[in-house]
């Protein structure tokens, strides 16, 4: 099975149709102005909005994504984009990096040349990696996947990651590591497929583990649940709103790039780790990049569909278990803090666990040092 | 005097741009298919887009609306604007309506005549009914606040409009959804002035406060409430904690904003699922320019921001502890079948002095606009024996009941 090389190149009508949209642009209006309290800070918007016109270039973030080496994979019909990076010299293991929601392959593009090349960089060279990070199903260049059936669509995901690992690239062993949706989907490929999967490297536990017996629970983990719960009744909304009802929003998004944008960035604000100044975790370049994926591929709708459909049609319970050696990278200020360790290992074989200084949900993204650090080192012990 | 006519007269300017983005509009391309069962079907958006380009017209309905008889004033330094539409008979009731979301003062378009002039419609002259109808502040054509704890102003507001700025000593309240609680409020905070109120829901805010000695048709509605909240709740979660998060690609896209709000119409009217049946193309598209022309979808959503923030439940502790025991207001409550809540009568009865209780065989959370006929009964049926009497009396009546 072969994968076709691919680059990145928008069509110039869709960059002239955004730059149309942006320049005529309808504000809210209120109520106050200022701030984050009502949601995405107007006030930030319009200076994101204004950069994003006059200053951003797409031409040159494209072709800095073009110099990952990118293809396409044909798979059950579906088109899967991904980005396959060598290691330099001896890779000791492949490694699949999976990305979340609403972040894209680019929350990879400074761990990367860590990965890849650690002996460029000052490491060991003998901690490089080959690296694959796909668009997931739903995202981005990989866009909308036909699903066989609505049953269990995540699994099925994971099965399309998984070919693309085998009889695409022809890894038997590889390693998996991912956060948010993307940790969900690397426990899906360690327990499907195990003989594959040398171990999964995850910066959360996955959202089904709120599901636990209340009755099983430790104080501790009491504590940190009851921690969740609040998060959530103040900061997810979205997730309600996507699993719920996503097709009554996504029109909005799909139509109106400031729309998306504030859709984007409330996450990118709530999920940093920067007391609110949210330029200190990412650039303006890098929060535009990861927008324009979204916009030029049209696929903010599919991505949301998601949680939809899983929603429906859970793929991981509380009843699954990673059997596979799993690490964990904890950063303190990911949603709901850092759990308990006895919590994890009701469902993952621990065998790592690091709890960060600083950081939250887009780690390889906000603290890439820390992330490609941790990766490295738990691999490292699971190839020795 | 500060009350104005007013005339709903959108430039030429907006209806343009309108006309360029829908021209523009980019869906969703996997989504399709006639089911609501994601959210608003990507079919029926398709044909709304299609309508609202080559067969709705605006300028129809907006002479429609001017039809009515349309007023601003100043009440308290906000800008309110309110159709003011004089009843025929000997001596009409003065009726405020109020709206909700997603709905405006559109949605007693059907109702009024039927209020003010029950003779033409083959009622009793003697149930006429001067009616009132705002727009909340923030919708519509209603000026729109510029912070957040307006909701828990609007009672007063009212109270001012009706007494001070057009006279009427004493009035009847009716309300659904936010205009039940603006009704609530205003009952509890101005009772001497009010003849009677009338609901056609008991406000929602009050399941946050559970009593102990809950009755069985109290506990399943209870758990009803709950159960919708947590199946249909999540737009109040976002509008609540987020609304700018939200309102920017509403705001900007009106296909984005007719996805929104017509989701609403289709899950919460009795319609079978068919939003046609209830509500035609046109209806649907002139409620969605209210908030379109006035670009006040992120004002629209404040309301749920006070009831979710902190000075909200504040607001419900310490105010609403105030009230203790049922408001001696007389109160009719009209719960159509197929609303998304269905008070049993002895829940009512905590907070309300009830004296009227009815059981609409058919109609939705729309009431005004879905049932007209059945709710104009209610109301007259209500009011009818409220008429004519006294401050005194009827206070009498209530402590004595």
């Amino acid at each position: 099975m072969d994968a076709e090389p691919f680059v990145i190149n928008v069509d110039q009508a869709v960059l002239d149709d955004l730059g149309r949209r942006l320049r005529r642009t309808r504000w809210t209006g209120g109520p106050r102005d200022d701030g984050w309290e009502f949601g995405t800070s107007p006030e930030y918007l319009k200076e994101l909005l204004g950069y994003w016109q006059n200053q951003f270039d797409w031409r040159k973030a494209e072709a800095s994504l073009n110099l990952f080496s990118q293809f396409k994979a044909e798979l059950d019909g579906s088109r899967i984009h991904f980005l396959h990076e060598k290691a330099r010299g001896q890779a000791r293991l492949p490694l699949l990096l999976l990305h979340g929601w609403p972040d894209s392959f680019y929350r990879y593009y400074k761990v990367i040349p860590k990965l890849t090349s650690p002996g460029l960089l000052g490491a060991d060279p003998r901690d490089a990696f080959d690296v694959v990070v796909p668009s997931l199903p739903g995202f981005g260049f990989t866009g909308p996947v036909r699903y066989r059936s609505t049953k269990q669509p995540n699994r099925q995901s994971a099965e399309l990651l998984w070919r693309l690992m085998t009889e695409v690239l022809g890894y038997r062993k590889f390693a998996v590591a991912g956060g948010d949706g993307g940790g969900a989907l690397a426990q899906i490929l360690a327990i499907e497929h195990p003989e594959s999967v040398v171990g999964i490297h995850l910066t959360d536990l996955g959202w089904h583990v709120a599901n636990v017996d209340p009755k099983t629970v430790s104080k501790a983990e009491q504590k940190y649940l009851d921690a969740g719960k609040k998060h959530f009744m103040t900061d997810g909304a979205y997730a309600m709103v996507q699993s719920s009802t996503p097709h009554s929003l996504a029109p909005a998004l799909t139509d109106s790039p400031s729309g998306l944008a504030a859709w984007i960035l409330d996450r990118f604000h709530s999920w940093s780790d920067n007391g609110g100044q949210l330029e200190k975790s990412f650039t303006k370049d890098e929060l535009l990049t990861n927008i324009m994926i979204y916009w030029v591929t049209h696929t903010i709708g599919s991505s949301i569909d998601t949680y939809r459909a899983d929603m429906l049609s859970p793929s991981l319970t509380i009843a699954d278990h990673v059997d596979v050696p799993v690490g964990l990278a904890l950063f303190p200020k990911d949603m709901g803090g850092i759990p308990p360790r006895e919590f994890a290992e009701r469902t993952l074989n621990v065998q790592h666990w690091t709890e960060m200084p600083r950081g939250s949900h887009f780690a390889a993204l906000e603290e890439p040092e820390l992330y490609a650090k941790d990766v490295t080192t738990f691999f490292r012990a699971l190839a020795a | 005097m500060s009350v104005q006519p007013f005339e709903v007269r959108i430039p030429d300017a907006v209806l343009v741009d309108l006309r360029e983005r829908l021209a523009s509009t980019q869906l969703p391309e996997a989504e399709e298919g006639e089911s609501w069962d994601s959210g608003t079907s990507p079919a029926f958006l398709r044909r709304l887009l299609q309508h609202w380009q080559t067969g709705f017209d605006w300028r129809a309905q907006e002479a429609a609306i001017n039809r009515l008889s349309h007023f601003r004033a100043p009440v308290s330094g906000i800008e309110i604007h309110f159709i003011h539409e004089r009843g025929r008979g000997k001596a009409p009731l003065p009726l405020i309506l109020t709206h909700g979301y997603p709905d405006s003062f559109l949605r007693f378009s059907k109702l009024i005549p039927l209020l003010t002039d029950p003779e033409a419609h083959g009622a009793d002259p003697s149930d006429a009914f001067d009616v009132v109808v705002p727009s909340l502040p923030g919708f519509g054509f209603s000026q729109r606040p510029d912070s957040d704890g307006m909701t828990f102003q609007v009672g007063d507001l009212w109270h001012k409009l009706m007494t001070e700025e057009l006279g009427y000593a004493r009035f009847g309240a009716h309300g659904g959804d936010w205009g039940s609680t603006i009704t609530e409020h205003l009952a509890r905070s101005h009772a001497t002035s009010l003849i009677g109120i009338h609901l056609t829901d008991v406000p929602f805010w009050h399941t946050f406060q559970k009593p102990h000695d809950l009755s069985p048709a109290e506990e399943k509605q209870l758990a009803a409430t709950s159960a919708f909240m947590m199946k249909q709740g999540a737009y109040a979660m976002i509008q609540g904690t987020r609304p700018l998060t939200l309102a920017q690609g509403l705001m900007d896209s009106p296909a984005g904003l007719a996805a929104w709000l017509v989701e609403k119409f289709q899950s919460l009217s009795d319609c079978n699922g068919q939003v046609e049946a209830r509500f035609s193309l046109d209806e649907l598209l002139t409620n969605i320019m209210v908030y379109w022309t006035t670009g006040t979808i992120a004002s629209a959503f404040l309301p749920y921001y006070d009831f979710t923030q902190a000075g909200a439940m504040r607001w419900i502790l310490e105010t609403a502890k105030g009230w203790v025991g049922h408001s001696h207001v007389p109160t009719g409550i009209a719960l159509f079948a197929k609303d998304s809540t269905h008070a049993p009568r002895e829940w009512a009865q905590r907070f309300f002095n009830v004296q009227r209780y009815t059981e609409l065989p058919r109609g939705g959370h729309f009431a005004a606009f879905e049932e007209p006929e059945l709710l104009a009964e209610d109301l007259r049926a209500f009011f009818r024996p409220l008429r004519g009497r006294t401050a005194i009396e009827l206070s009498e009546g209530a402590s004595h009941a």
